[in-house]
């Protein structure tokens, strides 16, 4: 970790908003959200739906660009280029070469009614200067990297006749396909059995390790972050409200809303007998995002200052950071920080 | 886990509820054109006629092809009779058969098809009866019921009635299929409720919907049918006026008296159109996961 | 693939024999039987309980309808009694120019409805779309023979470039049998436009916002690729079925047009044989018509087989 510390950041998202227009209003999804990739790296964003974590991964390729009135602030600085300002075609020639996606639900993002050669060839044809013969020969050896026992097969084979693990896998190998410094994973285990996200997880790590690839993966899975991420990003509500590296987010949450999160998580050792612990209310909808700090309709501590102003992102410990006017630090518990 | 609703909360969210539903009509502005445009058309036809006392087959042989004028709005046809009049006229009878033909088709296409979802041996007759009966093109099996019954109103309903209950039937049988395989549903049955409260109490209130929807294309879908058999001399037999009678009439004297087809035919165009958009209207505001997005 | 087609063939059995129950129906439920209605109102009750004994329609409904099956079997579709002509020389006479006027109204109408829906549903909420909406909005509430009267109006009688009525065969030279039929098979094609339009906007519609688009964005394509590659082809299953159905309308309005028109098809005939109550010929067009139309859908069918490989092994 130590080293990647240092070098030069891959990708710097600066101060982004995505505003959707709804009916002459302007909602916004993501809320002046600050994150830093360094090559190599493992970034974690988590969240529960709604949170603004997929927007703001997708807004990353700007793929949400033709579904809705969308609109952005702030800047992607991606190697150095802002991809907000890039003209489309330009930003295709990074799409899917420097920078690629999987998504949650590999049936649907796959093509059914094209094989799983067209769909995987297509991207190495598109982006290298590959014959045909070649781009299916590193097809074949791409789907073998993933882990598919019969490449050659799998080629003719349509999407619906793998099972959602294997398509997974063939949406990994595509994203691979190019060799990106950079993997947005958007949810890429939810939609599958707990053994294949596990086989799934464990393919990501290996791949990161093996081809120094960054990741961003986004997921609502606690458990999945601890086991794949150097660094974490909570978010809530289009903003991000605690950043750490993985072992001190667990160790020592800050954050209410993140205390919260662990604390849903189910354990062996839990007394029987008693409730689950759950995150009182529901995420409020865009339209009604509340004024000072978002998380204060459900926080536990809220204060009226909480309900008034937008709390600033202190540095609790060392790259430990909190968005919170209360929150708990490690070294006196229950102190209050001074704005 | 959640605590119960408490009595103020509650009226928040049904307050906002009936927000929703005012923005999403607000959204279906076909829906309220569709409707607006029909009713008034509805009401033109029953009380103008009766008001101005005007007789639709009155011939003034002087006034023969006489273009529009302060007397005749519209014109007069190749007997000099009002035309004003006669498409009012025309309107109650296209509007009649329409609507007895989207009535009697929806009960008879309710009945069919919710028997059908429920009973699977009935199903399989009844489905194949549907298909063998949609295979044979519309207006063609109209037309063969007509030549074979003869001219008249009652014969159109009938004919018509015929045509459209399949397409109903498949639509109220595959609403209550979806319907039939919630959870409610079977909850029902493993409490012992009769099949008749099953499918009358259950299932009936959940076909309503995309019936009503069904319901006003068929109107409109019957409004041209009747005219295109009308006109065909396969319909209501002249002279009475009907909007297909009226343009048929037209047909041999269109070219020096454009205004013969012109207000008749504005007339079904209209009247379908916002049937038509009342439908659309009705499945985006009833149907909210397609509402904004798709409109078909 | 075999199997597929197969089942698809199959399932047409039960379909056409409620086909031809229906068609037989129509026939044997004319009140007063046939002679009713071939000999007129003039007809004295004898003459018509002579002609329909002579016909066979005293007997028991089975037995005309076994009888009347077999004959449909090996081409003895009954006899014209106007035309003094077996009633399959009598479609097979009229059918031409029907053909004709079918094929290219459908023609026009595909040229037209498949890149306007295409284009409405890619710039959906624009000027485009909503204008190709309204048109087609309107286009499917306007009676095909009122357009086809408007056509004839603008095109044939104010500016006088077509002829308004009349056919010539292709014998005549191509250009002569088009120029007859360019204004019905417009008038016809506009009328399908606007439904196939209409329905090829939402199948792209419904395929515009998959996942797999946005999959097909994230690879670095084109949006020229993204529709014409991912979205064409995913939709393509869909309108290719909305073509086929519209067959159904297509014969309804070559009826219509062809009266209008004063095109020698089958719609003439028909339009003949219903003000001479010439029950058989009405019959046989009536099934005829079904026929292709069934035959038409087994061939979209079996292509939407071909396009979507999903559907051979009996998915979706």
């Amino acid at each position: 970790m130590s080293e990647t510390q240092n070098q030069k950041p891959l990708l710097e998202i600066q101060n982004l908003r995505v505003f959707f227009r709804v009916r002459q209003r302007l909602l916004p999804a993501v809320d002046g959200v600050n994150l830093t990739i360094r090559p190599g790296e493992i970034v974690g964003v988590v969240g529960e739906s709604g949170s603004g974590k997929s927007v703001m991964s997708q807004s990353i390729l700007r793929l949400r660009d033709y579904d809705s009135a969308i609109s952005y602030q702030g800047e992607i600085l991606f190697e150095g280029q802002d991809l907000l300002q890039l003209p489309l075609s330009r930003l295709r020639k990074i799409r899917g070469n420097r920078i690629s996606v999987i998504f949650q639900d590999p049936l649907t993002s796959l093509s059914p009614v094209h094989t799983v050669e067209r769909q995987l060839t297509e991207v190495l044809l598109l982006h290298k200067n590959l014959s045909k013969a070649q781009a299916r020969a590193r097809a074949q050896e791409l789907l073998h990297l993933v882990g598919i026992p019969s490449p050659e097969r799998c080629l003719r084979q349509y999407p619906y006749e793998l099972s959602g693990g294997m398509q997974q896998r063939v949406m990994i190998a595509m994203a691979l396909s190019c060799e990106p410094s950079l993997l947005i994973a958007d949810e890429p285990t939810t939609a599958l059995d707990v053994t294949i996200q596990e086989q799934i997880l464990d393919l990501i790590a290996q791949l990161n390790e093996k081809l120094g690839m960054s990741v961003l993966f986004i997921t609502h899975d606690l458990s999945a972050m601890a086991q794949l991420c150097h660094s974490v990003r909570v978010m809530y509500l289009g903003q991000i409200v605690e950043e750490a590296e993985t072992s001190a987010l667990f160790a020592r949450p800050m954050h209410p809303y993140t205390q919260g999160l662990l604390a849903c998580i189910p354990r062996l050792d839990f007394p029987r007998g008693e409730p689950l612990h759950v995150i009182e209310g529901t995420v409020p909808p865009l339209s009604r995002i509340p004024a000072g700090c978002h998380f204060c309709t459900r926080c536990p501590h809220a204060t009226d200052r909480c309900r008034t102003q937008a709390p600033p992102t202190v540095e609790a410990e060392p790259g430990h950071f909190v968005q919170c006017w209360n929150f708990v630090s490690p070294e006196t518990p229950g102190q209050e920080v001074e704005a | 886990m959640s605590k119960p609703l408490s009595r103020a909360a509650s009226a928040a969210i049904l307050q906002e509820q009936r927000q929703i539903r005012r923005e999403r009509l607000l959204s279906t502005p076909g829906l309220l054109v569709g409707l607006v445009v029909f009713a008034l058309i509805v009401l033109a036809a029953l009380v103008i006629p009766a008001v101005s006392g005007v007789d639709p087959n009155e011939m003034t042989v002087s006034l023969r092809l006489s273009p529009p004028s302060p007397e005749h709005p519209f014109g007069t046809d190749e007997f000099g009779r009002d035309l004003f009049t006669r498409v009012l006229h025309g309107a109650r009878v296209s509007l009649a058969v329409g609507g007895s033909v989207a009535l009697l088709s929806c009960l008879l296409g309710t009945v069919i098809g919710i028997y059908a979802s429920y009973f699977k041996a009935l199903d399989q007759v009844l489905m194949r009866i549907c298909d063998g009966l949609i295979a044979i093109p519309g207006i063609l099996l109209a037309i063969a019921l007509m030549a074979a019954l003869g001219a008249g109103s009652w014969n159109v309903v009938l004919a018509l009635t015929i045509v459209y209950t399949p397409s109903v039937a498949r639509v109220v049988r595959s609403s209550a299929l979806v319907t039939k395989a919630q959870t409610y549903v079977e909850a029902a049955k493993v409490q012992g409720a009769t099949n008749r409260r099953i499918l009358w109490k259950l299932i009936l209130p959940s076909v309503i919907s995309p019936l009503t929807v069904q319901a006003s294309f068929i109107f409109a879908q019957a409004i041209i049918s009747e005219a295109s058999l009308s006109f065909l001399g396969a319909g209501i037999p002249a002279p009475a006026a009907s909007w297909g009678n009226i343009l048929q009439a037209s047909r041999a004297v269109f070219s020096r008296a454009p205004w013969t087809v012109l207000f008749p035919g504005a007339a079904v165009v209209l009247c379908v159109l916002s049937l038509n958009l009342l439908g659309d209207g009705l499945r985006d505001y009833l149907d909210p996961r397609t509402g904004g997005r798709r409109k078909k | 693939m075999l199997s597929y087609v197969l089942k698809r063939i199959l399932s047409l059995i039960p379909v056409l024999f409620v086909v031809s129950v229906v068609i037989f129906l129509v026939i044997y439920l004319i009140p007063g039987g046939p002679a009713t209605a071939l000999l007129g109102l003039e007809a004295s009750a004898e003459q018509i309980e002579q002609l329909n004994t002579e016909l066979g329609f005293n007997r028991p409904f089975l037995v005309q309808y076994a009888d009347w099956l077999s004959g449909v079997f090996h081409g003895d579709w009954g006899e014209s009694f106007f035309l003094q002509q077996s009633v399959l020389d009598c479609i097979a006479q009229y059918f031409g120019p029907t053909l004709s006027l079918a094929i290219l109204a459908q023609i026009f109408a595909v040229i037209l409805s498949i890149p306007l829906g295409i284009l409405a549903a890619y710039y959906r909420g624009s000027a485009v779309d909503l204008a190709t909406v309204s048109v087609s909005l309107l286009g499917i509430a306007v009676p095909g023979f009122l357009l086809s009267m408007f056509l004839m109006l603008f095109f044939g009688v104010f500016l006088q470039l077509l002829p308004v009525a009349g056919y010539a065969p292709l014998s005549q030279g191509l250009w002569e049998h088009l120029r007859y039929l360019i204004l019905p098979a417009l008038s016809l094609g506009l009328v399908q436009a606007a439904y196939i339009t209409r329905m090829t906007r939402s199948a792209v519609l419904d395929v515009l916002y998959s996942n797999f688009i946005r999959t097909a964005r994230a690879k670095g394509l084109r949006e020229s690729a993204v529709v014409f590659r991912y979205a064409l082809k995913n939709a393509g299953p869909t309108i290719l079925t909305v073509i086929g159905q519209s067959f159904g309308g297509l014969v309804t309005g070559t009826i219509v047009t062809e009266t209008i028109f004063n095109i020698p098809g089958l719609g003439m005939l028909t339009m003949t044989s219903i003000n001479r109550r010439d029950v058989f010929v009405i019959q046989g067009v009536v099934l005829f018509v079904t026929l292709i139309y069934v035959l038409v859908n087994l061939v979209v069918d079996i292509l939407y087989g071909l396009v979507d490989p999903r559907i051979q092994l009996g998915r979706k």
